[in-house]
């Protein structure tokens, strides 16, 4: 048993319902009691969906487990594909089913319909929500193209060359409730079509089992998303032989590494190379000297696999930023993120615990905190701007405007999202100078309006202190030169000041902390 | 009781389960903590329903039980005492840790309330354990609340002494508001179950009179009863009919003369219609749909037909306990449609082929509708808001006529001429 006061993913069969979802022309029966259809408002609320989720729950209850559930999966697949009349219909069970063993896949398929049906195994008490999700994309895919994998020879990606037309490639993972997908879709699509790349399938975003049967008629796979797509392009490069680009274009350099992969996985020239570099804003905006003040902001990144690998990257390559905690809820991609983080001299922290996140978020010192939703409110108790990379999805990460994270824009869209909760340059230098004007109040705001810049409660100085606050009993003795001084330190920074002051003071076994211990912990720590 | 039209209706329904009432009960006793026994989708649907990521560390969470708790490698019961462990260590403030039960708990046959009994020894004058379940196999939605209230009753100290119990979270300032309403009429003992402190449980008795401030405490009444409290039979406090009547009936029950609830409440009663009469406007004619969910429902109807003017079309509840509900259905008008149970899809059928001009549903349904231009109310905004008494008649008449006033706003021609 685990305990767990909040979870980052949901069950398997939600990551299912996603998919389902995403897609056109699917059914999906879900023997599950009621209590499981809460699912379908994270679309039609979280998403704002105008469409109920394609879910039909079989709804059992505790007086029906003596008698025949049987029964009543059968009767709902049947009410369900007359109603619906779906394409392809999956069918698969949640936790509470999964114990009674119902089969309801088996049982569909014994029914006699004249339709693909897609048994989904999705185990519930060992897997979750993203896992859930590939399964059932890959399931769909191989319900739907396994009887061709013989058929036909394996695809070279240059064969779009001899058959006299552009070369084609299918969009694969983006899905409901993932992060930005649907911008995302957009930004590779039209940079792509830029290369000359036609768009076959994007998938299952918007896609139909027709379009799935189309899947092969591509020349490669773009993997949009590790944690959703990869399953699949692994099993059409074994089936099909066709390759599959692994660079994720989140970020000006992956972009442009991305653009060079799928170049040359279809053997096609690249000739606007130095164009690219001035598709974004974000290379100019991070080297014009406002940005100067960006330089080794101490930044903390946790979120799924995906984003935050790629936010890693931009954070010290393409800001500036030092990384100083990286970290996933992925556990499928632990490996990649612990590699991740090896190569930033830091260990990466893989957990379900958002306490644990926390903790370690409290010990990092961050000056900004790139995380799930999650993240973005232990932040805001510690006082730490935050900017939000990845799902779990709030409503507020639906925006109604443009908003990808990937390729030019997407670029563009991270520079303000990230930048902007830090103070401005130029006005945190202007906040500086006039510090002691009587005007200046501590919590002052940038013009932008982010709330983050409050006086944490664990950076209070001593005699600030309830006297409940046991643990802070502990902490050094502050003089009244050294608190007095203290206070003259940007508030934004004060804590980092004062918890390196008093590390400092105890590596030095020093019983108390004045002005001049103030400023010995400053040279030291440089 | 009055001719309504009383149908059963099964098949896939569109409900939350009974875990959802943690939401409300665990603000109510900021002392209790509720442990779910369940899976991952416990977890996912209370935080999902509750919105939870405002919490710094919310009074409730899940065991979340695993492949070795269910192959039997692990032993559940050791299990679930080591989470319990870290539970307490972790925080020391909790009086009471409810033990809930789950769809998976329950069809795994966890015997929760021998390891409830087990932990009651083990911190004996540190921590109560209770133990109830919130499982959708068993429980919809408020019968949640039902179950925990069930399984404090027998927690609750016997007394001779004569009082008014009212059974059934409220907000703690309407439950200030009836306080101070029934000593003016004059029972001077007043007493909430549950209570705001779950340690300060209200004692019981033959001689404590019990009213129900909501509709879905079925199995708590049955218990109460047996500890011999007298039940008093009423409408529910929704709207100013409503309340009124429940007033009277306590009223009646300790021998006050109606005269005296008049006189009490007629300010209250006056300025309550007064402040309605613009939603009545709003909402006078329009045609009301009620999915169920909450068992609120046939209130709601009673309430919106009767002081707001709306027509029903059908009144959907998940339940029906015809004996706590026999007043309400007296005052619905003759011929209502009421469905006990839902088949989701046909009962959607239904809402399109009636065409209402508002439709209360759960958040999963609402924004479809919506996109296919029916207004839409959610339900759970019941359980939420303070909408019970006669001053908050006009608050939950507001309810239902600002989805109406704002499709209005939306859909006036001003954005088409300008």
């Amino acid at each position: 048993m685990e305990l767990t006061l909040w979870t980052y993913e949901g069950p398997p069969h939600v990551g299912a319902m996603r998919v389902a979802s995403s897609m056109k022309d699917i059914h999906y029966v879900l023997h599950a009691p009621q209590g499981d259809t809460y699912a379908d408002l994270l679309f039609t609320m979280i998403e704002r969906r105008g469409q109920r989720p394609p879910v039909t729950y079989t709804t059992f209850q505790a007086r029906d487990l003596g008698g025949d559930t049987a029964e009543l999966v059968k009767r709902n697949i049947s009410e369900a594909v007359e109603r619906f009349k779906p394409k392809t219909l999956l069918v698969g069970e949640s936790c509470t089913a999964e114990l009674i063993q119902d089969q309801p896949g088996a049982l569909a398929k014994g029914m006699g319909f004249d339709i693909p049906i897609v048994n989904l195994e999705l185990p519930a008490y060992s897997k979750k929500e993203n896992w859930g999700a590939s399964e059932t994309f890959y399931q769909i895919i191989r319900t739907l193209l396994k009887d061709k994998a013989n058929e036909i020879d394996n695809i070279n990606p240059q064969r779009w060359k001899s058959l006299g037309r552009r070369p084609k490639v299918n969009i694969l993972g983006p899905t409901l409730l993932g992060f930005r997908c649907r911008d995302d879709v957009i930004e590779i699509q039209r940079i792509l079509s830029e290369q000359g790349i036609d768009t076959n399938v994007v998938a299952p975003l918007g896609s139909s089992p027709d379009d799935i049967t189309r899947l092969i008629d591509a020349d490669i796979n773009v993997c949009l998303y590790h944690e959703i797509a990869e399953t699949s392009c692994e099993w059409l490069k074994r089936n099909f032989g066709m390759e599959y680009t692994t660079t994720i274009p989140i970020g000006i350099k992956n972009t442009i590494s991305f653009i060079n992969e799928v170049h040359e996985k279809l053997n096609l020239p690249l000739t606007n190379k130095q164009e690219l570099e001035h598709k974004s804003k974000l290379p100019w905006y991070s080297k014009s000297v406002d940005s100067n003040y960006l330089t080794g902001k101490r930044v903390f990144i946790f979120g799924d696999g995906t984003h935050a690998i790629a936010s890693a990257k931009i954070a010290k390559d393409e800001l500036g930023f030092e990384v100083v905690g990286l970290g996933t809820y992925s556990r499928e991609m632990a490996r990649q993120v612990r590699a991740a983080a090896k190569d930033l001299n830091i260990e990466a922290l893989i957990t379900n615990s958002y306490l644990e996140v926390e903790d370690a978020m409290k010990k990092a010192c961050p000056e900004l905190v790139l995380g799930t939703q999650m993240e973005r409110h232990s932040a805001k108790r510690l006082g730490i701007p935050c900017s939000v990379i990845s799902t779990p999805m709030h409503v507020q990460d639906v925006p109604a405007r443009y908003s990808p994270q990937m390729g030019w824009e997407g670029a563009n869209v991270i520079f303000d999202d990230w930048v902007h909760p830090l103070m401005m340059g130029l006005e945190e230098h202007l906040i500086d100078m006039f510090k002691h004007d009587f005007e200046f109040v501590d919590g002052h705001q940038s013009h932008l309006g982010h709330t983050a810049t409050k006086l944490p409660e664990n950076i209070k100085t001593e005699h600030e202190q309830s006297p409940t606050n046991v643990e802070k009993k502990e902490s050094i003795h502050w003089t009244e030169s050294g608190r007095a001084e203290l206070t003259k330190v940007p508030f934004f920074v004060r804590g980092k000041v004062k918890s390196n002051t008093e590390k400092y003071a105890l590596s030095k076994g020093l019983p108390e902390i004045s002005d001049e211990t103030l400023y010995d912990a400053k040279a030291f720590f440089g | 009781m009055s001719k309504v039209d009383l149908n059963k209706e099964t098949g896939p329904r569109e409900v939350f389960c009974g875990l959802t009432s943690i939401v409300w009960l665990h603000r109510r006793m900021p002392d209790a903590f509720f442990l779910v026994v369940g899976s991952r989708t416990c977890a996912h649907l209370i935080q999902s329903a509750a919105g939870v990521m405002i919490f710094a560390e919310p009074r409730f969470g899940t065991a979340i039980l695993e492949e070795k708790d269910l192959a039997g490698l692990a032993d559940a019961h050791d299990e679930l005492d080591r989470v319990v462990n870290d539970l307490i260590s972790r925080r020391p403030e909790i009086k009471t840790l409810f033990l809930v039960g789950s769809c998976p708990s329950e069809v795994i046959k966890l015997d929760l309330a021998t390891v409830a009994e087990k932990l009651n020894t083990r911190f004996l004058g540190q921590v109560r354990f209770v133990n109830y379940s919130g499982s959708g196999i068993e429980t919809t939605f408020t019968q949640g609340e039902d179950g925990a209230l069930k399984a404090l009753v027998p927690l609750m100290e016997s007394t001779d002494d004569e009082k008014l119990l009212l059974v059934g979270t409220l907000a703690n300032n309407v439950e200030d508001r009836f306080k101070k309403i029934f000593n003016n009429i004059g029972i001077p003992n007043v007493e909430s179950f549950p209570p705001r402190q779950s340690t300060e449980l209200p004692k019981i008795g033959k001689n404590t009179k019990v009213l129900l401030t909501q509709p879905y405490l079925s199995d708590t009444v049955r218990d109460l009863k047996h500890r011999g409290c007298e039940i008093i039979y009423a409408p529910f406090p929704l709207g100013v009919e409503g309340s009124t009547k429940w007033f009277l009936a306590a009223a009646d029950s300790f021998k006050i003369s109606e005269l005296k609830v008049h006189e009490v409440i007629a300010p209250l009663t006056n300025r309550a219609r007064q402040a309605l009469e613009k939603h009545t406007e709003i909402l006078r004619g329009k045609k009301l749909f009620l999915l169920p969910e909450s068992q609120l429902e046939i209130s709601l109807a009673r309430f919106l037909h009767n002081e707001c003017e709306m027509d029903l079309i059908e009144v959907g509840t998940p339940y029906l306990n015809k004996d706590l509900m026999e007043e309400e259905l007296n005052l619905l008008p003759d011929d209502t449609k009421i469905v006990e149970g839902q088949h989701v899809e046909k009962q959607l059928d239904r809402v399109r082929a009636s065409n209402p001009d508002l439709v209360v549903c759960g958040m999963g349904l609402a924004n479809p509708l919506e996109a296919e231009g029916i207004s839409t109310k959610w339900s759970i905004e019941m359980v939420f808001s303070p909408i019970h008494g006669i001053d908050q008649a006009a608050d939950l008449a507001g309810l239902f006529s600002r989805p109406l006033k704002r499709n209005q706003i939306l859909t006036s021609k001003s954005l088409a001429t300008h």
